[in-house]
């Protein structure tokens, strides 16, 4: 098919970037503060709650449930919302030839910077914690864009079974929510039993986020180990994501 | 012989007909164990060839459901054909659907960024036009509110200004568009007609319009039941399907 080489679609991307952060903060009064207060209202709640149960166990804890958050919401939202993508496009993609892939990487894109924004209380609760500022944090940018490649694989591969199966919206939504309990975000792994350790550190949202909290909490640079499962757990889903997407796209527009 | 713009080779489209529509994971797994999802076919375009060449504008007949919209579905790059390829040397826009991907809650101007970004325009092509597509419009009173306070007439003429902006090499249209009040009409059937004579331009054009195909095309294809009935020169394209229509 012609016009199908996305990188020429650059333009298109930007202005779909800027739509969506638009519509996302248009209607609020608050707009783009909900960045800011969003996590750190989560992370309130979830301190509340669990500070009882495993203060003890975690230094800075505030920072140690706001990386987890951070990250996981981040996952989720590119899920959720690229998930939805082309089927949200439909009357658009069945009058306009367009790579299809522009539209769950446009929304990707969009959280990516919502990620971006989050940083900032992040950093804030770091200062009030004195959680100290290392040099370690230059890595950040690196945890982000792992993180980046892992969801928009799988954002690729529930955006492509949703154009197909409508009800995989309802799927995600438990697995989504079964998927946060099963990831050490308000816990620390050592409360898991040592048998399922090892299950529970297959988990990609776990390998990425102990990357993030080694950067934030340590102060260190990731361990060759540490670096190559979140390499791994960043490049397989992706390449996943492109090759299921990039072979049923021409399919799409019958299904819409 | 004149460059051909538009080649169109042995095109077949099949369409699956699915008895069992199948949108969901539970019926899709049902289907598949009591065995009663099958699939049945239903061919749109039945090994079609055509070619535009350069300063040609080629009329497109045919009763509903011949399949002239999928034809240009197909040219236009939405559906990729079950056999064949169409191939389109040059840009090309489709003036189908005017307006595709308007956003309400846009206002005007971000919305000429967001529909050009759509119809393909490059950003070096776009933002030095967006002042001249305001002016075209004759909207500049309104264009830095959201849409959603547009009449259906002002989306209109947004829409048609930001699609004929572009001097394509390939044109696709879907009946000549005149939009918005009886001015604007005058307006955008003149800028149509315009874009639609240039020399080096070739256009692919479908109507019911008999008279107006005469007046416009060089060359008419009727299509019918998917397949080529008929091609050759305007009048003597028109004068048949008109016979045919007149005999039936």
């Amino acid at each position: 098919m012609h016009k199908k080489n996305i990188f020429r679609y650059g333009f298109l991307l930007e202005q779909l970037v800027k739509r969506n952060f638009n519509t996302k903060y248009r209607q609020s009064v608050l707009g783009i503060l909900w960045s800011f207060l969003n996590p750190l209202l989560t992370m309130a709640v979830q301190y509340l709650v669990f500070s009882a149960l495993f203060r003890s166990d975690i230094s800075h804890f505030p920072v140690y449930l706001l990386t987890g958050i951070i990250l996981f919401s981040f996952m989720n939202e590119c899920v959720t919302l690229g998930m939805d993508a082309i089927v949200a496009s439909g009357p658009l993609i069945k009058k306009v030839a367009m790579p299809m892939a522009v539209y769950p990487l446009s929304r990707c894109i969009t959280a990516l910077i919502g990620l971006g924004l989050s940083l900032i209380p992040l950093g804030g609760a770091m200062l009030l914690s004195g959680t100290p500022l290392t040099p370690a944090l230059l890595l950040i940018p690196a945890a982000a864009l792992l993180t980046f490649c892992f969801a928009l694989g799988m954002s690729l591969l529930m955006c492509t079974l949703n154009v197909f199966f409508r009800d995989t919206r309802f799927l995600w939504s438990v697995a989504s929510l079964l998927w946060t309990y099963a990831t050490p975000i308000f816990y620390p792994i050592t409360i898991i039993p040592a048998a399922w350790q090892p299950v529970f550190r297959l988990n990609p949202m776990y390998q990425l986020i102990t990357f993030m909290r080694t950067i934030v909490l340590e102060g260190l640079c990731p361990s060759a180990g540490q670096w190559g499962m979140c390499l791994l757990a960043a490049a397989l889903p992706l390449a996943l994501g492109v090759f299921v997407f990039r072979k049923t796209q021409d399919r799409f527009v019958f299904h819409l | 012989m004149e460059k051909a713009m538009v080649e169109v080779q042995h095109v077949t489209m099949d369409f699956r007909r699915d008895c069992n529509r199948t949108t969901h994971l539970k019926e899709f797994a049902v289907n598949l164990l009591t065995g009663r999802h099958h699939i049945e076919k239903f061919r749109a375009l039945d090994d079609v060839t055509l070619t535009v060449p350069q300063g040609c504008v080629m009329g497109l007949i045919g009763p509903n459901g011949a399949g002239k919209s999928t034809l240009l579905k197909v040219i236009s790059g939405i559906y990729r054909p079950s056999g064949g390829q169409a191939l389109v040397h040059g840009s090309l826009v489709p003036m189908l659907e005017l307006g595709s991907g308007f956003d309400a809650d846009l206002t005007g101007r971000e919305n000429i960024l967001l529909n050009g970004a759509i119809l393909g325009y490059s950003k070096a092509f776009l933002l030095p036009k967006v002042e001249q597509i305001i002016d075209y419009s004759e909207l500049r009173d309104f264009i830095d509110m959201p849409l959603k306070t547009y009449s259906s007439g002002m989306l209109a003429r947004l829409a048609f200004s930001i699609a004929s902006v572009v001097e394509p090499d390939v044109l696709i249209v879907d009946e000549i568009l005149s939009v918005g009040d009886e001015h604007f009409q005058r307006k955008s059937r003149a800028r149509m007609l315009e874009l639609m004579k240039g020399s080096s331009r070739a256009v692919i054009f479908v109507s019911h319009n008999l008279q107006q195909l005469r007046e416009m095309c060089d060359r008419v294809i009727w299509l019918d039941h998917g397949r080529i009935r008929m091609q050759g020169a305007a009048g003597e394209v028109c004068d048949a399907y008109e016979r045919e229509a007149a005999a039936t």
